[in-house]
């Protein structure tokens, strides 16, 4: 028997480490989301033939919903910054062993490739724009008059989609003090969550957008006002079913990879086994199992197969469960890998 | 070069906290928080069982994960004996550095930047020893240079079975206990 009493009480650290509230979970999430949108993006942008006309909601929407939400989560990253002032520190130096030094510089990078990746196709996408912002027309024109400049910011934006989505990861994965974000496999399952997680979004524009009747009731209020504002082109939905299939393989590799990360702890040390029961069986187990693998993963992934069956029709409700999803797994990694320590074992 | 370090003898610290309380009063730590406490640890089936009490603080690590982690550059290791410090004008609060700390040995301070031990290099640098270790009054606690092999610390770890907190973390600390 071993009994521990530690006489001290900083706020933050003592009773239990509670250092990263909602803000961080949020960042990871959007980050992640924003990193699956720019590879779905390069990938169509990379794929796609040069008379094509038929990736708005890949090449346009999804880099102009990616840049607002990176700004989102970009926001919420400094709302946590307890030394808000001195936010510009960041930018004086790059610390190679950092993850979060690497993070701030690829962040930097990401609004250029994504930008650009929207340009290609706003003058198509949204004529209005267009119209009232000629020079995105002399912009498109410069970058669809060559081809290899598209096939460039198409592999610029998934090599640095595949950095943002890994980083999000190796920035727990690398804090060997918290047993449960000790593994590698961290990266891999963020990169594959933010890739759900996107597929989902763009499957859910495109339901939300189909032609009046088929879409949800709700819809019609917005979108009768967003295209009086923009005069937007009506979306791609032939890629509905593509997105659906994507969204399903991104899921089934992050259940095996989520099963991955577990099977590593609880067949290492004793702190990584207690760290793995946290999720498992502790405190955080019926959220873990309930809306991350449940209603996050199993639930959608079903619905969407029988969506591509054409057993049910395509809803918004399995890109909602997959989006809440990828938040809770983020909310819950955060959470349960500040319990995890170390000490816990020699206690 | 010098590599600084801490001895504590364990048969000697009673838990007094007279090091919590110099400590703070040295460094002018905020109310509500510390640089150093005290940990006690029970082991054994009784009535067969043992007491350690500790003295703890930053172990400025000879690996620290939290400078490696820092994305700023605000936590470094000082060029006079391996101490880690952070620079204050430097530091944003990303709090990386703390969750990064297997000893939970860093906090916030309330002005925004992360704050721990410094080993009082301030008084070091003028040939004093670190508060803590100035007025414990069971003389429990040493500090000097690994590298110097005649020096107390170097002395005590030869002569003395010793341990450090959490080898299995791999940070290489440079505060010993004696046991």
């Amino acid at each position: 028997m071993i009994e521990s009493t530690i006489h001290r009480h900083n706020a933050g650290i003592d009773p239990a480490m509670h250092l990263w509230g909602w803000e961080i979970p949020t960042y990871l999430f959007l980050g992640g989301l924003v990193a699956g949108l720019m590879i779905i993006a390069g990938v169509r942008l990379v794929a796609m033939r040069p008379r094509e006309r038929q990736a708005l909601v890949c090449c346009t929407i999804g880099p102009l919903v990616g840049l607002a939400l990176l700004s989102l989560g970009m926001l919420a990253l400094f709302l946590d910054l307890e030394h808000k002032s001195h936010v510009w520190r960041l930018y004086l130096t790059f610390r190679p062993t950092s993850p979060m030094s690497w993070g701030s510089w690829i962040l930097l990078l990401v609004y250029p490739a994504l930008a650009a990746n929207a340009i290609a196709h706003l003058p198509e996408a949204i004529p209005a724009l267009a119209k009232r912002i000629p020079v995105l027309v002399t912009w498109s024109d410069f970058i669809l008059g060559r081809s290899r400049l598209v096939l460039a910011i198409g592999f610029v934006n998934i090599v640095l989609g595949i950095s943002l989505g890994i980083y999000t990861g190796i920035l727990l994965s690398t804090m060997g003090a918290r047993p449960l974000w000790s593994s590698a496999v961290l990266g891999p399952l963020f990169l594959f969550s933010g890739l759900s997680t996107a597929a989902a979004l763009l499957h859910g524009i495109l339901v939300l957008t189909q032609p009046a009747g088929e879409r949800p009731g709700f819809a019609d209020f917005l979108l009768s006002a967003l295209a009086r504002l923009s005069e937007s082109r009506p979306l791609d939905h032939k890629v509905a079913p593509t997105l659906a299939a994507a969204d399903n393989s991104f899921l089934t590799i992050e259940l095996a990879l989520l099963g991955l990360l577990l099977v590593g702890h609880l067949t290492s040390t004793q702190v990584h086994r207690q760290a793995a029961a946290l999720l498992l069986t502790g405190p955080y187990a019926a959220v873990f199992w309930v809306f991350v693998v449940g209603l996050g993963i199993l639930v959608p992934l079903t619905l969407q197969t029988l969506e591509l069956g054409h057993r049910i029709r395509h809803t918004l409700a399995p890109a909602l469960l997959v989006l809440g999803g990828g938040f809770a797994l983020r909310v819950i990694l955060v959470a349960a890998g500040q319990a995890s320590h170390w000490a816990s074992a020699a206690n | 070069m010098s590599r600084y370090a801490m001895v504590i003898d364990t048969r000697r610290c009673v838990g007094c906290m007279d090091c919590v309380v110099a400590c703070k009063t040295e460094n002018d730590v905020p109310e509500g928080y510390c640089r150093d406490w005290i940990a006690e640890t029970v082991h054994g089936e009784f009535p067969t069982l043992q007491m350690e009490i500790r003295s703890e603080r930053c172990n400025h690590c000879a690996e620290p994960p939290c400078v490696d982690c820092c994305p700023t550059g605000a936590s470094h290791v000082h060029e006079r004996g391996g101490v880690v410090l952070v620079t204050r004008d430097k530091c944003i609060g990303c709090k990386a550095c703390l969750a990064a700390c297997p000893y939970d040995a860093r906090f916030i301070h309330p002005e925004g930047y992360a704050d721990k031990c410094t080993f009082c290099i301030h008084r070091v640098e003028q040939g004093l020893a670190p508060a803590c270790v100035s007025v414990c009054p069971t003389h429990c606690m040493h500090f000097g240079d690994l590298d110097d092999p005649q020096s107390e610390v170097s002395r005590l770890l030869a002569s003395r079975a010793n341990h450090t907190l959490l080898p299995e973390a791999g940070t290489r600390p440079h505060v010993f206990y004696l046991t």
